[in-house]
């Protein structure tokens, strides 16, 4: 288990994380955006490496990845933002959140050697699970890198004893069953399944998909271990690409205030 | 060339074909899909799902298609004697009328309430749109913004099947889009959706099922074949886009190691220019759409767009059974270019009296070309898997003809 990951968990309040795009709208931006968030006191950051074809995201995800790699960002260059993160943040946890096509395409074992040089603590690739993630795993394991496995509302009990083997880290649950960006769950859905979940392990349980502003993580934060927030800081992105004072001013709002919404 | 194992028995039980295959999903699916491979492997062998599929395959869509000597063009070329498949003229005017019948009636076993699918020439989204109809399931079809305006007709028979036509413009906005937004929706409506997916691809089961569905092009040709010429045929061709038309021809003779196999993929403007839609000629292994196959690819492992005149054909990847039979050589892999294959479609045109479509035109143009290298007393076998009533307004166009 990566350790700045144990780390985290380790103290109890409720963990807030976000989700940005690498290279959206570019790098340098980017970089900024990972440093406003974090300089908010965010407990996790997820770096998503796009993909020209993240069949698990919405609309809104979809458009960052467009204006990442139309801005020439390259995987490589998702490893450089996170050394850049790493030279200012020793402790907060890094996870690389994509398709599996970047990995294969760079070398299973390549990847893993990069990511762990870099300082990379978790890999969440939405289209890899148990049945194919082996070779990834392995790699991903000597190095002490988790690989963060989703539980989804259509994971019934035999598949969770699958998806719990080799399960490290923390577990990510998709609140909905959809897209990136889209419906929001039933809160009291929700809370069932997650208590349902807990009765078979001890890792935590981040929830993600659908959570949008502060009520949604306030009311989330009761009973999860922590809640992603993504596509609606994505849309601020979206929202002021003429003006990027404007886009990291009110990206610090957003996170201010969403960090208020954490429970205790 | 030797072949020590039975290609007929892959995929083995994790779904891969060689290293091609798999399941590559989001986890929301995943218990789904195993669900569709755990109640295709019932119904697959059923005697009275068998029975049922095979009252619709006569009554319906009226096979067995005939096999059809196309003498003029036998005689033009100089070489083998040509047959023709002729999977125009099934119900809706292609093969994926065939793989559209078993998936629907697998639907219907496991009580999914509403389907869905991707198209790109639209010949896969009119016989979606067809069963529907024929079940009184309601039908969304997603399709790229740019092949919805080159594949008109096909848009039109849709929407009087009932069918919603879902207009997709992100990416390339054509099939490889189209797929994205299906996978979008199948993941938000998991419950009650049933995917029908158009060709050899996706994650297993999906690629051996659809070949297993269109199997019956290949078995019809080995018994039509034997009465005509009291022989098996010494070389078979088909098109590739996904695939499916292929291995439905090819799949009955793989073990026949002497029937020598050609597919043929889109070249576009050129290998050389960039601009195709062939995954093995010009790709590389990769992971899209639930499977691991031959794609176009940056460096980066961005997917590239493919392009073809021909929608059914323009897409950047390639069944992944397809990619194993290229590496173990057991099918040998041309292509050919947009200006071919109008040249190909035209001589169909004048010399058989059949019109068909880009696709299937595309095999036609590289016979014409390797007719030449084989001698009279050969046959060779050609899937025409579609008709071009669908392509008139894209013929129009190239020969600058105003309808």
């Amino acid at each position: 288990m990566s350790y700045r990951i144990r780390k985290t968990f380790e103290k109890k309040e409720k963990k807030l994380v976000t989700f940005t795009t690498g290279g959206d709208p570019d790098l340098d931006t980017s970089l900024k955006i990972l440093n406003t968030i974090m300089n908010n006191g965010i407990d996790i950051i997820e770096i998503g490496m796009p993909f020209s074809d993240p069949m698990a995201d919405g609309p809104t995800i979809q458009e960052s990845s467009v204006r990442s790699i139309a801005s020439g960002t390259k995987i490589n260059d998702i490893l450089e933002i996170v050394n850049k993160v790493r030279k200012i943040n020793n402790e907060i946890p890094i996870i690389l959140m994509g398709y599996y096509n970047s990995i294969f395409n760079m070398g299973v074992k390549s990847f893993a050697s990069k990511c762990a040089d870099a300082g990379v603590d978790g890999l969440i690739i939405v289209d890899l699970q148990p049945e194919e993630d082996s070779e990834l795993y392995k790699e991903a394991k000597e190095k002490n890198i988790d690989l963060i496995r989703l539980i989804t509302p259509t994971t019934d009990e035999e598949r969770l004893k699958t998806i719990l083997h080799n399960a490290s880290g923390f577990l990510y649950y998709v609140t909905v069953t959809g897209i990136t960006g889209q419906n929001s769950a039933n809160v009291e859905h929700l809370k069932k399944s997650i208590m349902t979940i807990r009765s078979s392990t001890e890792l935590p349980i981040v929830a993600g998909f659908g959570i949008k502003n502060r009520r949604d993580v306030e009311q989330i934060s009761i009973f999860a271990d922590g809640v992603v927030v993504g596509s609606s800081i994505v849309n601020i992105i979206k929202n002021n690409l003429n003006n990027k004072n404007k886009m990291i001013t009110e990206i610090d709002k957003f996170t201010k205030d969403l960090k208020k919404g954490v429970k205790e | 060339m030797t072949i020590k194992n039975s290609f007929k028995k892959l995929p083995d039980e994790k779904g891969y074909f060689g290293s091609f295959g798999g399941r590559y999903v989001s986890e929301t699916l995943m218990p789904l899909i195993l669900e569709v491979e755990k109640e295709y492997e019932k119904i697959k062998n059923d005697k009275i799902f068998k029975e049922e599929l095979n009252n619709y395959m006569e009554t319906y869509i009226g096979r067995p298609s005939p096999l059809f000597f196309a003498e003029r063009i036998t005689k033009d070329l100089g070489g083998p004697k040509i047959y023709f498949k002729r999977d125009e003229l099934n119900h809706t005017g292609a093969h994926k009328i065939n793989n559209c019948m078993g998936q629907i009636l697998l639907a219907k076993k496991m009580g999914k309430k509403r389907i869905i699918a991707e198209t790109g020439a639209g010949q896969h989204g009119v016989a979606t749109a067809t069963v529907c109809a024929l079940f009184g399931l309601p039908c969304i079809v997603y399709m790229g913004e740019k092949d919805i305006k080159r594949q008109s007709p096909n848009v039109f028979r849709m929407k009087l099947l009932g069918a919603e036509i879902r207009s997709v413009n992100t990416g390339s906005k054509s099939l490889k889009d189209a797929m994205n937004e299906a996978l979008r929706d199948w993941v938000t409506n998991v419950i009650d959706t049933f995917y029908i997916i158009g060709t050899a691809a996706g994650p297993h089961p999906y690629p051996a099922m659809v070949r297993d569905f269109q199997s019956i092009i290949g078995e019809e040709v080995r018994e039509q074949i034997l009465k005509a010429e009291k022989k098996l045929p010494d070389l078979l061709m088909a098109c590739i886009g996904g695939g499916s038309n292929a291995l439905g021809l090819f799949h009955e003779f793989l073990d026949d190691k002497q029937i020598e196999m050609i597919a043929v993929e889109a070249a576009g403007h050129g290998i050389e220019s960039g601009n195709h839609a062939a995954s093995l000629s010009g790709g590389k292994p990769g992971i899209l759409h639930g499977n691991k196959t031959y794609l176009l690819q940056s460096n980066d492992g961005q997917i590239d767009e493919a392009h073809s005149i021909s929608a059914g054909l323009d897409y950047p990847g390639i069944g992944p059974e397809h990619s194993y039979l290229f590496e173990q050589k057991r099918v040998r892999y041309m292509s050919a270019t947009d200006k071919e294959a109008i040249e190909a479609f035209q001589y169909c045109c004048n010399l058989e009296g059949i019109i068909p479509a880009l696709e299937p035109s595309h095999a036609l143009a590289v016979l014409k070309k390797i007719a030449k290298n084989y001698s009279k007393d050969k046959i060779v076998v050609m899937n025409m898997c579609g008709r071009g009533d669908k392509d008139i307004f894209t013929i129009a166009e190239e020969l600058n003809i105003k309808l």
